[in-house]
């Protein structure tokens, strides 16, 4: 009976402080639809910021408690809502999405370039000289003023909110804004303002969170913000709406955690699902959310890069993989390897391509199915063709696995549910000592093609260059064909396809399905690449940077995907040993995806019309300068444009007559075709 | 036996009733009006019938089997087609491509293998949008997207079409040739329901007419019996008989709503069809 108080105890404090978040969370979400996966990043940014007040600075606690409750984060949510979030709910999810997950890549770098990492102490808020917090013993248990006060905290922001939200003007107009900010504003409503003030107090909510777990949790940029897993569980069990189910399932999921702690010893099976349960309470929550209605009236008519046409496909893989040749044929090992981590990243994002691109779905585990694809590899220990399509079909299998548990959810539900996988995996499998190990590396064998191993790094890197080539072959003559079809017009309205007979529910495993096979394809060459891979390989924090910047150099084409996967690579590169460059980095990229996420097409985007740009004017000197030959003249004034710019040729089902449309005039109203170059 | 039969359904948001004990058939072969004012719950029915949301309570049956809790994409399997108030194209792919996509989801396998071309013009010609068959359908006009979700429709060869104000949008010579292609709709045996407000439309082409108010069915007839029903006249079409000055006053005859008095020369069907 003691333990079970002695753990109960810390499991209501953590309770009432993931309660706190949490609530902020639901309150942002209710209000203006976005929900913000950076919440946990800005509860960790404003602890930083409440330690640098009190501690480095030197202000009396209260005072620090005061300026950062009341005046950083209500300002940082107005200033977040007012050029960030704006307009963000009536989005796309998977537009919300990146831009909050580069928000919160971009605060974890934010943090890192401001206060480089060293130990920090963050006493209690009533600590005596030593730091010690102050207590009171009951029975046998200790309950100190830190948890006290937590609880007392979260009562005082439930009974707060409640009274906001029913006894006030604005609460009023909060809940109206929930369900139609339009009407709101006919009716002499303001929601820019409602929309402010929940993310002022759903900022302040996630600083109050994360300064009451400091003393517990330690002042750590990853630590704390995670903690906002922890908060989605949460809010999920109060399905996004429902604040007291949300305290509920906070307090629930506080002395579960707590519990695991106390009763599962360290050497029993269950040892390694303690540190998961806030994953797993979130994906039990996901699982038994009921079934999502199919929206209707959703944003839809995406302008996307164009699909190139099977020629051009060909020729420009062929002209990729020449100059790959040539780049690689000089290259030392080490930068040799730089490559194939490129290839490997390159076609990881390929699968996003198909997944978010084409499907309007996101994925926040993408890295996760690599590493399913590279430990599979490695244990099958079969390495040619057959061990890579085995290693391929496995991640396609582990990827249709994560869709169908949440079968019945959609957009937002099953990028968490991602996430909540990704979590799974890393802490359950892959540090398990039977597969990569914590800290551990498993060997894995070079590929061999019928007999003949692949020896040389080089070779073996113009052998994943070949496979790049045919994947994105692959993916692109999908888009063009009778799936790819499918995929947009999922995309662009799922409740159409429903009342067309298209059973979404399973054509969402299957993309979900493809789009692991591929990320595993990319993890299994990848192992094979550098002979031992380890859990830190696949860490599923680093899917986030791999789906911003996939979305930075433009998600919708295979440029885009070649050119993510370059950068990506460069980033340990560029950062070197240096922590603070390395935040630097992430602040780039993460806001460099809070401003670009909202165009899915990305930096190839600018490549594009450049390319079309440059033809354009190219093309009309040398007709300029020609001689009025009649052959040449018709060739290059038709023949080319029609080929480049018109619609009828680059969404060509084989059906359509191409119109030749001069060029420049060629773009329908509302739509933006530019050649993809791959 | 109706092909369609709604019984008793109701559906709540919160405290708030949309549909009320609706009870209500559409049949086989003929033209069924579901008119009311604006929030009378009309598309929320259109939502229990197609499957995109459960009733709070009530059966709906199709075709002698009741459908309540088969999911979408399976009535429209057993021939259920619905086109949305507000548009539900595929605006990234063109006209053609969108009719192309009903028609692989409505083949499966077959279709894939199939050379559709003529189908898929064969239909758009049939709603008289042939020409924009190359371009993309978020930039085509209003009413030639709605043409174009009747068209994709139609891909399915559905028994029951249930279509949502398609002639919004439409001027008065493209809604003429509408309700002509509702009357052949109807001839080959289908059966249609149809949320209009377009009086002329509804009263010269519907056999029948269904009223809603207030999530309630207050009226069902022929098209001239509806005309001269007072609580029709009341609740939707914003005057009664005995006093025709206060027309757009009328509780439930919203502002929005003026334009849908009957017109003074009653429609015959000869007309339209």
């Amino acid at each position: 009976m003691d333990t079970f108080i002695a753990y109960l105890i810390p499991g209501i404090f953590t309770g009432a402080a993931y309660a706190i978040a949490a609530s902020g969370l639901v309150l942002t979400y209710t209000t203006t639809r976005v929900f913000n996966i950076a919440h946990g990043a800005f509860g960790m940014v404003m602890s930083f910021i409440f330690w640098d007040f009190s501690q480095k600075q030197g202000l009396p606690v209260w005072l620090s408690l005061i300026l950062v409750l009341g005046l950083v984060a209500p300002l940082t949510g107005l200033l977040v809502q007012r050029f960030i979030a704006r307009g963000l709910g009536e989005a796309p999810v998977s537009v919300s999405l990146v831009v909050t997950v580069g928000l919160f890549v971009g605060l974890i770098g934010a943090a890192q370039a401001i206060w480089k990492p060293e130990p920090r102490f963050v006493p209690p808020l009533f600590a005596d000289e030593l730091g010690n917090d102050k207590s009171i013993t009951i029975g046998e248990t200790v309950v100190t003023a830190q948890q006290m006060i937590t609880v007392g905290a979260s009562i005082a922001v439930a009974v707060g909110l409640y009274l906001l939200l029913t006894r006030t003007r604005i609460g009023t107009a909060m809940r109206a804004s929930v369900d139609n900010p339009e009407l709101l504003k006919l009716y002499g409503g303001k929601p820019d303002t409602v929309a402010g003030l929940s993310w002022a107090i759903g900022i302040s909510l996630a600083a109050l969170g994360g300064i009451l777990l400091v003393p517990a949790v330690g002042l750590d940029y990853y630590q704390l913000t995670l903690l906002v897993i922890n908060a989605y569980a949460a809010a999920m069990v109060g399905r996004l709406k429902n604040l007291p189910l949300t305290f509920v399932g906070a307090m629930a999921l506080g002395i579960a955690d707590s519990m695991a702690l106390g009763y599962i010893s360290t050497d029993s099976v269950f040892a390694d699902i303690r540190p998961v349960i806030p994953p797993l309470f979130l994906f039990a929550a996901l699982v038994l959310l009921p079934q999502a209605q199919l929206r209707i009236g959703q944003v839809k008519g995406i302008v996307s890069a164009p699909v190139p046409s099977v020629p051009r496909m060909v020729v420009t893989g062929g002209v990729f993989l020449v100059v790959l040749l040539a780049v690689v044929s000089p290259m030392s090992e080490a930068n040799l390897l730089l490559v194939g981590t490129a290839a490997t990243y390159a076609m990881v994002m390929l699968s996003l391509v198909l997944l978010t691109g084409y499907g309007g779905h996101v994925s926040l585990a993408q890295l996760t199915f690599a590493g399913v694809g590279a430990l599979a590899y490695a244990k099958l220990d079969s390495p040619n063709l057959y061990g890579l399509l085995m290693s391929a079909l496995i991640a396609v299998a582990v990827g249709a696995l994560v869709a169908l548990p949440v079968l019945r959810l959609t957009g937002l539900y099953l990028a968490l549910s991602t996430l909540a996988f990704g979590v799974l995996m890393d802490k359950v499998v892959f540090q398990n000592e039977r597969a990569f190990g914590f800290g551990g590396a498993l060997e894995a064998q070079r590929l061999s093609f019928f007999g003949n191993t692949v020896e040389t790094t080089q070779a073996y890197v113009m052998v994943m260059g070949v496979f790049f080539v045919l994947v994105a072959i692959g993916i692109l003559l999908l888009r063009r064909g009778v799936l790819g079809r499918l995929l947009v017009a999922m995309r662009d309205s799922p409740a159409a396809c429903g009342t067309l007979g298209l059973d979404l529910r399973w054509a969402r495993v299957g993309l979900f399905g493809l789009s692991a096979g591929v990320a595993g394809l990319a993890g299994a060459l990848f192992a094979g690449l550098r002979g031992t891979i380890g859990a830190a390989d696949f860490q599923y924090f680093n899917s986030l940077p791999l789906l911003l910047l996939a979305v930075v150099f433009g998600v919708t084409s295979v440029t885009g995907a070649t050119l993510g996967g370059i950068g990506l690579m460069l980033l340990p590169v560029l950062s070197g040993s240096n922590p603070i460059a390395g935040g630097i980095v992430f602040l780039i990229i993460g806001f460099g995806a809070v401003f670009a996420g909202r165009d899915p097409n990305g930096l190839a985007n600018l490549l594009f019309r450049l390319g079309r740009l440059l033809q354009t004017r190219v093309l009309n000197r040398i007709d300029l300068n020609l001689p009025q030959l009649p052959s040449t003249a018709a060739f290059t004034r038709t023949k080319t444009p029609t080929r480049e710019v018109s619609g009828g040729e680059l969404f060509d089902d084989g059906y359509g007559e191409p119109t030749p449309v001069a060029v420049g005039a060629g773009s329908v109203p509302g739509t933006d075709r530019t050649k993809e170059g791959q | 036996m109706s092909l369609l039969e709604v019984d008793d359904v109701v559906v709540q948001f919160g405290g708030v009733t949309a549909v009320n004990h609706a009870t209500f058939e559409a049949e086989a072969g003929r033209v069924t009006g579901l008119i009311g004012p604006n929030g009378a719950g009309k598309t929320t029915c259109f939502n229990v019938i197609s499957g995109l949301q459960r009733p709070t309570k009530g059966k709906v049956r199709f075709n002698g089997r009741t459908v309540t809790s088969v999911p979408v994409h399976r009535r429209s399997k057993r021939g259920m087609g619905r086109t949305f108030q507000r548009l539900e194209a595929f605006g990234s792919l063109t006209v053609r491509e969108n009719v192309r996509v009903a028609l692989d989801i409505h083949r499966g396998l077959v279709g894939v293998l199939k050379p559709a071309k003529s189908d898929i013009d064969g239909l758009l010609e049939r709603v008289g949008i042939r020409a924009y068959a190359d371009e993309r359908a978020d930039s085509i006009p209003t009413g030639t997207a709605r043409l174009l979700e009747l068209a994709r429709c139609l891909a399915g060869d559905p028994r029951l079409l249930l279509l949502d104000e398609p002639s919004s949008g439409l001027d008065e010579t493209e809604t003429d040739a509408f309700g002509d292609l509702l009357r052949d709709l109807a001839a080959e045996g289908r059966g249609i329901l149809m949320v209009e407000h377009d009086m002329d439309l509804v009263m010269g082409v519907c056999d029948t007419i269904r009223v809603l108010d207030f999530g309630e069915v207050i009226a069902v007839g022929e098209p001239a019996a509806i005309r001269a029903d007072k609580r029709v006249q009341q609740a939707y079409l914003g005057y009664s008989d005995d006093e025709p000055e206060h027309a757009a006053g009328e509780p439930g005859g919203s502002d929005t709503e003026q334009t849908l008095v009957i017109p003074a020369v009653p429609v015959s069907e000869g007309a339209t069809s």
